[in-house]
């Protein structure tokens, strides 16, 4: 059976179906869940895909840090499910800290969407084992708040626990040390700025390198671990 | 804040003397008689404020519609066509399943008042026509028109405006597929903002904005009700106050709410997906007004409202600017009794307010109380059917033969190689052909997954289903110079351009839509300017054998007396039964062939490089041959896909400079060139001959193009080839530009002029 991989819609998530399509694209089955429902369907990982969570009129991914879904996806990361967090995802991941550090608007304060190159920084997180280190991909960036930014010593503590997954060869926002992608120390939860969903198929992306991040999470599920929420 | 008593029907019964700001109200004095005439009594202020309204050139179309009917007379027979014009949007089908429904309109007033919400709210209009034919919307497009790059207020308008169109769509989660944006002195206190959306739906989702079925509930979806965009009848709130503090003239440019916008999308879908509605209707001008008479007037005639039903967000709102207000981000859905609850639970679902504010009569009237006091009683026909209709004075302007006779051609040309190589690095840097990134970059373009061609390429590709990967192809364009010339010609020629932008990436045209910029209808020769743009897409549309499906009419562009030029902006839709064939802007390999379709002529009236380099406006714009651009229509859709063709761009504006120039920094590739011989290397460089095409054939296969070519009569030329060790442009025994000197005349420009 193929691995499931939820797919969160928030009322203004944009990406939800881009983001099924990569799954499907990627040999995983992708699996709808609902922010206003606490359930995760047993699937074996969440995706967090790109949009506008609740209009974002606020802090970007600051309302949707309550929703009920991220509930249980808070405490599913907790026990080591695979979740990643893109675009706005990531911007969701920050404010419900399972990430650390938080995006803010572009130094250029504009909305820019450009392909980055990127640098896989590390295969040791649930969503890039496949890739090999030090590797280049291109997916395209499209966001007017993807700007990272921590403090130094959580700068120095990412860099120094390999938690830096992406950096940019080219920074499209101005982000602290070309920082385009991290994931937590346990290397489950990551989150990134460029969209790899958008880079699953020749005739529509920059590239095809997006298809590594679900054939990471495939290789990366533990047969034996079940991470739905316990009844 | 005290009210005078509500003027209801009964009072407008009982003081039928008493005076009525009917001329602040834009109403012309047989206008107001004929109002009272239907009514067989004076208006209420609420019927007032809806006559006005919907009788408003912007609602009636009075000044236009004598002239677009010749869209209808002209207008080919396809069974493609399964909603056209009076529709919010005009729907084709793309096969036995799907069908597209695609619009333009402009934003162009509110967009000069306030920037970046007058064209978000743009978006947001045109994004609501194509939810109200029951499709999804899958992306949309904008033609932008400024003053000048280096004028000081175009630094607040571009970049708002921008920002507004960038805004809306990125949020609402529409790639933006394509456009133009366009400088002239003309547009400088009135920018022209007209924005595309296009949809897709199952033919049978297909929806109509009729209230019928007696009984039947009227259910106002979306954002709460408030004073925005009130404009005019806030005439009628001094009338109305006695002793108020709220003269108040609040802004009436409307402010958008994408967030909204998307939950309508959404719930929408699911209602049409369910079967949950018989009729549906955006709000857009006018507001409630125009969708209770619209959806009124098209059902069973009648319909009964408890006004004071609509949430409202701001206090004391008086009937007549619940009936006016044009808040965003709502929807009129009529809904059969039984299924009301389903509607309110799915609308919840999605956060969305869903209120029931009336249902369907059978009285034939639209009947509006007001906490049980009646204040609109009117036959809906006559608000949404039976407005004026004007057959306006034309006068060809006084000055157009004159203009005829002041021809580019006799301009001083460059003269030298040198000066040449000059024109052609300035002309890439001008405002009209330099690199648009930095205003494309604020723009999605590839949310969906589907956007298989965006900018730069001559028209956006986007595909409809992965399973067939049937797509379909959209241009937007216009050219107001030509227009201003020959408007009949002008509007050719921006529907021969579109269909060819089309044509270029493979896909066959299939329908039109029009956006009609114009300066004041009163002025006889805009009137003018008018009758021959619209006699001349009409009669280009018949003989390409594509219809108009709608479209818009924007009057009153101007400055003062200053009319902007007439600007005629054609949206022309094609289908390609499979994306993986199109077209793609480029180069190719080393050693493929360049080739040009076409024939280049000297005709440099009207031209970017007359306007670049002399700022010269006269003459004749060039000749349009619509047979020829079927026939290379047909060419391009039989190659698309098939190793004969690798690529290829169509000249236009700045001519085949310009084409090589973008073909060269879009791809890796240089250019090696060799003009024929006998060719004047500034004619052939320069010059805006239509119907014309740069093609990259693979080595091998130009024996096999050129017969093509030739089975149709249309002339091709061999230019050179691609050259992955040629630097940039060479052309041969003339000069040489290399890509770092070609790219840093293309590129940034627009942010140097905005100082970023």
């Amino acid at each position: 059976m193929s691995a499931r991989i939820g797919i969160v819609t928030f009322p203004g998530s944009l990406d939800d179906r881009d983001a099924a399509r990569a799954v499907r694209l990627g040999g995983a089955e992708p699996v709808a869940l609902w922010h206003d429902d606490a359930v995760l369907k047993s699937v074996d990982a969440v995706f967090l895909p790109g949009g506008f969570s609740y209009g974002d009129y606020l802090r970007c991914g600051a309302i949707a840090r309550f929703s009920e879904v991220m509930g249980v996806v808070r405490e599913a990361a907790s026990r080591g499910m695979p979740v990643l967090g893109v675009c706005n995802g990531f911007q969701v991941l920050c404010e419900s800290h399972l990430l650390p550090g938080a995006l803010v608007r572009n130094a250029h304060l504009r909305y820019r969407n450009r392909p980055a190159r990127m640098r896989v920084e590390s295969v040791d997180t649930a969503w890039t084992n496949e890739y090999a280190p030090g590797a280049e991909v291109v997916f395209p960036a499209k966001h007017g708040e993807g700007r990272y930014v921590a403090d130094e010593a959580t700068l120095d503590r990412l860099e120094a626990n390999g938690q830096v997954v992406f950096r940019y060869l080219d920074n499209p926002n101005g982000a602290m040390r070309d920082i385009a992608g991290i994931a937590n120390e346990a290397g489950n939860v990551v989150g990134l700025m460029p969209h790899p969903e958008h880079a699953v198929e020749a005739l529509t992306g920059p590239s095809t390198d997006g298809l590594g991040i679900v054939a990471s999470v495939l290789a990366a599920r533990p047969a034996s671990r079940t991470f739905d929420q316990p009844v | 804040m005290t009210r005078q008593l509500l003027d209801t029907v009964g009072v407008a019964d009982a003081t039928p003397d008493e005076k009525q700001p009917y001329a602040e109200l834009g109403l012309a004095d047989d206008e107001y008689a004929r109002i009272r005439d239907i009514l067989g009594r004076r208006p209420t202020q609420a019927e007032l404020a809806m006559y006005s309204i919907m009788w408003s050139e912007h609602c009636s179309y009075k000044s236009s519609k004598v002239h677009l009917r010749q869209f209808g007379q002209k207008n080919p027979k396809t069974p493609r066509l399964l909603a056209g014009i009076g529709e919010n949007a005009g729907v084709v089908a793309i096969d036995e399943h799907l069908a597209v429904t695609f619009k333009v309109e402009s934003h162009n007033h509110p967009s000069f008042v306030e920037p970046k919400q007058g064209a978000a709210t743009g978006v947001g209009g045109i994004i609501r026509d194509i939810i109200a034919m029951g499709a999804r919307p899958i992306a949309v497009m904008d033609s932008l028109r400024f003053g000048e790059l280096s004028h000081p207020d175009t630094a607040r308008v571009l970049p708002g405006v921008v920002e507004g169109v960038g805004h809306y769509g990125n949020c609402v989660g529409l790639p933006n597929i394509g456009g133009e944006t366009l400088f002239d002195p003309c547009y400088q206190g009135n920018p022209l903002v007209n924005a595309l959306s296009v949809g897709v739906l199952p033919r049978e989702r297909l929806q109509s904005m009729q209230a019928s079925g007696v009984g039947n509930v009227v259910i106002l979806l979306g954002a709460k009700t408030g004073r925005d965009g009130i404009g005019g009848v806030s005439v009628l709130a001094s009338a109305t106050f006695t002793e108020d503090d709220d003269s108040d003239s609040r802004p009436s440019v409307q402010v958008g709410d994408p967030f909204t916008e998307k939950l309508l999308i959404e719930a929408c879908l699911e209602l049409f997906d369910a079967g949950l509605v018989v009729g549906i209707q955006d709000l857009g001008g006018a507001g409630l007004t125009c969708a209770l008479s619209e959806t009124a007037a098209a059902g069973d005639g009648g319909m009964h409202v408890a006004l004071e039903r609509v949430p409202l967000r701001a206090e004391g709102m008086e009937p007549h600017d619940i009936l006016a207000s044009e808040s965003q981000e709502r929807m009129l859905a009529i809904v059969a009794p039984a299924n009301v609850e389903q509607v309110l639970a799915r609308a919840r679902r999605w956060g969305l307010l869903a209120t029931a504010i009336g249902e369907v009569t059978d009285t034939g009237r639209l009947v509006v109380d007001y906490h049980g006091q009646t204040v609109v009683d009117v036959p809906p026909a006559s608000l949404a059917d039976e407005g004026p209709v004007y057959h306006r004075p034309l006068s060809e302007p006084n000055d157009l033969a004159l203009i005829a006779v002041d021809r580019a051609e006799t301009l001083p040309r460059p003269a030298t190689d040198e000066e040449i190589r000059r024109t052609v690095l300035d002309m890439a840097a001008s405002p009209n052909l330099c690199d648009k990134s930095w205003i494309t970059e604020q723009y999605d373009s590839s949310v969906f997954g589907n956007t298989v061609l965006g900018t730069p390429h001559d028209a956006g590709v986007v595909r409809l289903d992965e399973r067939t990967g049937v797509g379909i192809a959209i241009s937007l364009d216009g050219n107001g110079r030509y227009a201003r010339l020959d408007p009949y010609t002008g509007a050719q020629l921006a529907l021969a351009e579109a269909y060819r932008n089309v044509a270029v990436t493979g896909a066959t045209p299939i329908a039109v839509t029009d956006c009609l910029n114009f300066g004041s209808p009163e002025d006889p020769h805009v009137m003018w300017q008018f009758e021959r743009a619209v006699t001349g897409i009409a009669d280009g549309c018949q003989k390409l054998g594509i219809p108009v499906t709608g479209g818009n009419v924007s009057f009153y562009n101007q400055t003062g007396r200053e009319a902007i030029h007439p600007t005629p902006v054609i949206g022309v839709l094609g289908v390609i039964d499979d994306v993986s064939r199109r077209i793609p802007l480029g180069f190719g390999q080393t050693g493929d062939t360049i080739a040009m379709i076409g024939t280049t002529g000297e005709e440099l009236s009207g031209s970017e490089w007359a306007w670049a380099t002399h700022r010269h406006l006269g003459g004749v714009p060039p000749k349009v041959d619509f047979d020829h651009e079927m026939k290379l229509a047909d060419l391009l859709s039989r190659l698309a896909g098939t190793e004969q063709l690798a690529a290829a761009h169509d000249l236009s504006e700045g001519g085949l400079a310009q084409a090589l120039v973008e073909a060269i920094c879009h791809s890796e590739m240089g250019a090696n060139i060799l003009l024929p011989e006998g060719a004047d290397p500034f004619t052939y460089l320069f010059s805006e001959s239509t119907g014309r095409v740069l093609i990259v054939i693979p080595r091998g296969q130009e024996l096999a193009v050129r017969g093509a070519c030739e089975q149709r009569g249309l002339p091709i030329t061999p230019l050179g080839v691609v050259d992955a060790s040629t630097d940039g442009l060479h052309l041969r025994d003339h000069f040489d530009i290399g890509r770092a000197e070609l790219e840093g005349a293309w590129k940034g420009r627009i942010a140097a002029h905005l100082g970023e």
